[in-house]
């Protein structure tokens, strides 16, 4: 295939993912136009005279048709405005980017824990189909889509907190180790690594195995039960008989040959559990008081705080459709099939 | 079961519509019941909607009475999970839990399985301009992130049960009309539909008569597959507090209660945990099962 066409391909990819994001963004207006506060009422008090109310409302723009408004609202975030938050009193995005890299710490971590496992597992289970691994990965696989996260933080604190002491508690670092390090990147393990601040280290470590390893083992159940079924249908393929036949050696011929191509749709699935654990750190934020955007969104959502609700939502749906778009480019580029 | 009935059902020439249909569902059972997991997982959703029926008489308690004198005591004979920190009886709680988990399951399922089969049906059917603007319209909704696009949804509408169940379900059509719209792809060139067209049956009637009741059995492994995520999502809306408001009996709503406590008392969040584990894999393994039996293309 031409180059051209490639790009053609990749371009149409784009516009599919602007009308996608028209689609959220709508979607984020419309929840913040059936919310039943009244936002004059607010701005004002319900004391206000009617004259007071009505000019508020023409300044707010809302005395608008509704297609005006969305423009406004459009142009609004095309200027990276998602407005005040009422709790913090900080902008929406002055307050995302202060919390998103605790997030994007622990789903990294967790989709890595999730693939180094996740992978060879399903390739294990693969090969020995229909044996007792097989059974046994699908068990554990099956059980990771049946169990609460929220749950299994609790228990996982219960246990490994405070049974055998060793992990660290909730938070993202003990008191004694707070404000130690200047952040950089706002990820501790980088900046305290960065600064050589070892003792931070190991403290900010210990408080993010547990929740990352919550957060992984979703990500491990969804990737091993991929991986089983990707690497199924590449071993039935006539290039694995092949290279039996050449006489490469066994673990050649799985971990080479027939994991090398079915890395490929995998790519996808890693993207898609990656974004997926973005969002499952909400509930996982909550429970072990991990200062992220999921507990942001949790905490603005309790108190009422729609333009924060509605700046997180608009981040991680932007996060998701955006991974969703690397995962499929990624893919056209590795396989030349897809191109 | 006596052999003549097992005969008649399995006769190679049936005489009534009637027989050839017990026939096919008697074989699918057979086929069924080789599958161990999949039996586990029947035995389990037959055990909550038993516990759901008979909530009453087995719960030993009553699960909203609060005993303030009986406050956090540990698994006993009187009361097997213990009590909570109002002094109520988790067991009993769990026991009626399990009417709140079934009327949310089924309340979604019964929205979103006709939604999402109507809308892709139709775009599968009649394809065009008709086709694209349906599927792009799923195809945004999938592209979301559903757990935080049904909190925003709740913190909208505000916290309560009803909202939490149009929240998800507002969330979890797409898949539907994406399976619903692949099989009427398939069915839409066949020849028994090109027949119907000719003895002039109309494109609603081809639609709702012919084409939907050919894609029930994929949405059928779907829902029940579906089921697990369904409950965890609603539990999750529980724990936050954005789901059923108390004193009901939801079993997110009760480990968000047990939290407190986890370090002490931790029978409180525990049971309630470990009913929706059981539950979710139950659905997991039946609908695993069900898509060997119902859909075997699909299967691995």
């Amino acid at each position: 295939m031409s180059p051209r066409k490639f790009t053609a391909t990749i371009g149409r990819e784009f516009a599919t993912v602007a009308v996608t994001f028209l689609g959220l963004l709508l979607v984020t207006f419309f929840i913040g136009r059936v919310v039943p506060i009244d936002p004059v009422l607010a701005a004002v008090g319900d004391r206000a005279p009617a004259d007071v109310y009505e000019r508020v409302k023409i300044e707010l723009g809302l005395d608008l048709p509704l297609y005006q408004q969305f423009w406004f609202y459009l142009v609004k975030i095309a200027h990276g405005d998602l407005g005040r938050s009422v709790l913090t009193s900080n902008t929406v995005l002055a307050d995302i980017k202060r919390v998103f890299p605790a997030t994007l710490e622990l789903a990294t971590l967790g989709t890595i824990l999730g693939v180094l496992i996740g992978v060879p597992a399903g390739v294990v289970a693969a090969v020995n189909r229909g044996k007792w691994i097989d059974q046994f990965v699908r068990v554990v696989g099956l059980f990771g889509f049946s169990v609460p996260v929220f749950w299994l933080g609790l228990m996982g604190l219960l246990v490994f907190y405070r049974m055998l002491g060793i992990v660290g508690g909730p938070g993202r670092l003990g008191v004694a180790f707070d404000d130690i390090v200047d952040p950089i990147t706002g990820v501790i393990l980088l900046d305290s690594a960065l600064r050589g601040e070892w003792a931070v280290f190991r403290d900010a470590f210990s408080h993010l195995v547990l929740p990352a390893s919550v957060l992984g083992y979703f990500s491990l159940a969804y990737i091993s039960r991929m991986t089983r079924s990707f690497m199924l249908e590449q071993l039935r393929q006539e290039y694995v008989t092949t290279a039996r036949v050449k006489g490469l050696a066994e673990r050649r011929v799985i971990w080479r040959h027939a994991l090398g191509n079915a890395l490929v749709p995998l790519i996808t699935v890693i993207a898609l559990s990656y974004a997926t654990l973005l969002e499952g750190s909400v509930l996982t934020e909550t429970v072990f008081a991990w200062p992220g955007l999921g507990r942001y969104i949790t905490n603005s959502l309790l108190n009422a705080d729609m333009n924060a609700v509605l700046g997180g939502t608009l981040v991680v749906g932007t996060v998701f459709i955006a991974l969703n778009l690397l995962s499929d480019i990624l893919y056209r580029l590795v396989d030349p099939r897809a191109r | 079961m006596s052999i003549v009935t097992r005969a008649w059902l399995l006769s190679d020439s049936p005489s009534s519509r009637l027989q050839s249909r017990l026939g096919q569902a008697y074989l699918r059972w057979l086929a069924f019941r080789t599958n161990p997991l999949a039996v586990v997982g029947l035995a389990i959703v037959v055990l909550l909607l038993l516990a759901a029926a008979l909530a009453p008489i087995i719960a030993t308690h009553d699960p909203l009475r609060q005993a303030l004198d009986q406050r956090l005591l540990a698994p006993s004979g009187a009361h097997f999970f213990g009590t909570d920190s109002l002094g109520r009886d988790i067991f009993s709680r769990v026991v009626h839990g399990a009417r709140v988990t079934l009327f949310v399951v089924l309340l979604v399922v019964v929205t979103v399985g006709p939604i999402g089969l109507l809308v892709g049906a139709t775009a599968g059917y009649a394809g065009g301009w008709i086709d694209t603007v349906l599927m792009r319209v799923t195809d945004i909704f999938l592209a979301f992130p559903r757990l935080i696009l049904a909190l925003a949804f709740v913190a909208a509408l505000g916290p309560g049960i009803e909202n939490a169940v149009i929240a998800i379900a507002f969330t979890a059509w797409p898949p539907y009309a994406r399976v619903a719209r692949a099989e009427a792809l398939v069915l839409r060139n066949a020849d028994f539909i090109a027949a119907v067209r000719l003895q002039g049956a109309s494109p609603a009637r081809i639609v709702l008569r012919h084409v939907i009741p050919l894609c029930t059995p994929s949405l059928i492994v779907r829902s029940t597959l579906d089921m697990a995520g369904i409950i965890l999502t609603a539990a999750g809306l529980g724990f936050l507090g954005l789901g059923a408001q108390p004193p009901m009996p939801e079993w997110g709503a009760m480990i968000a209660t047990g939290r407190e406590h986890i370090f002490d008392q931790w029978w409180v969040a525990t049971a309630p945990g470990i009913a929706i584990c059981t539950v979710a894999l139950g659905f997991n393994l039946l609908g695993d099962g069900l898509r060997d039996v119902l859909d075997p293309k699909q299967s691995q």
